[in-house]
């Protein structure tokens, strides 16, 4: 089969590394770090493994370049997604606070 | 040019500058990427509420961590499997091939996952095992065609294709895994 060495990576070393990875993201969230660091972390771990499984196990390490920008898209669009939800979300935020404290607090008479 | 290329020339004559092997291939891609864009809104969404709320639980003061993260672990190692019946495909090993794709079948057709997985997080969770469970479907039909093809090579594209739905599961649960059990 033409092409066959290319195609087949070593799955086994990938394998390790995706164990590898999982494990640290788990010493990850027990570590003594600030809450913002944790997730700048888990982020950057979780991204690195789904680029290992695209590029390895789905073989898009050895597609054309425009098939990884067809790949890529959906986590742009969804990145994309997250900051255009944030104004909104902090606007309700920032008018149900006040609701839930006169909720909350005490009637007077 | 790969064997299934040569044995589905008849009915492929045009061959696509994005994935030249197969028009399956990338029929496939093209579906991966729009169910990941649904994924992709399911997550955004989730994070976007998560991120403005004040009130929001610690999801591993809340979920079993160890127990998915074993999972997730069985995950990966289904994946690793799925690869392997496809490279003993390649090499003409028809039975290795099947072996491997039983055993893909079965680290995540376990009830145990799929118990953990549907009860908590229900939305996300939930979507993503209907996918386990079309995956275990699509595993099964598999291993029959393989089995009723003439020659290994002829189904080496189809068994490509399917790894690729496989990954991409595998893949989409390393994203829910971080970002609704670990942050």
């Amino acid at each position: 089969m033409a092409g066959a060495e290319h195609k087949h990576p070593n799955y086994m070393a990938i394998f390790w590394y995706l164990a590898i990875l999982t494990v640290i993201e788990i010493a990850v969230i027990y570590a003594p770090l600030n809450k913002t660091t944790i997730v700048v972390l888990l982020c950057a771990l979780a991204l690195g493994k789904a680029a290992l499984v695209a590029m390895y196990f789905m073989h898009l390490r050895f597609e054309t370049g425009t098939l990884g920008l067809v790949a890529i898209t959906p986590l742009m669009i969804a990145t994309l997604l997250v900051f255009l939800l944030l104004p909104d979300g902090f606007a309700v935020a920032k008018r149900t606070v006040g609701v839930k404290a006169a909720v909350s607090a005490p009637a007077k008479h | 040019m790969s064997p299934s290329a040569s044995v589905h020339s008849a009915v492929e004559p045009a061959e696509t500058p994005l994935t030249p092997e197969s028009w399956g291939k990338l029929g496939m891609w093209i579906f991966l990427a729009g169910d990941a864009v649904g994924f992709g809104v399911l997550l955004a969404s989730y994070g976007g509420m998560r991120a403005t709320s004040a009130d929001w639980p610690s999801p591993y003061a809340v979920l079993g961590i160890n127990l998915t993260a074993a999972m997730t672990f069985l995950l990966i190692c289904s994946s690793v499997t799925m690869v392997k019946a496809l490279e003993w495909l390649g090499k003409g090993d028809r039975s290795k091939c099947r072996m491997f794709l039983f055993f893909t079948l079965h680290i995540n057709g376990n009830p145990w996952g799929a118990s953990l997985f549907g009860t908590s997080f229900f939305l996300v969770t939930g979507f993503h095992g209907l996918h386990v469970t079309g995956g275990v479907i699509y595993l099964v039909s598999m291993i029959r065609y393989v089995t009723n093809r003439p020659a290994p090579a002829a189904s080496y594209n189809a068994v490509e294709i399917t790894g690729l739905y496989w990954h991409f599961v595998d893949l989409v649960w390393i994203m829910v895994f971080t970002f609704m059990y670990l942050i």
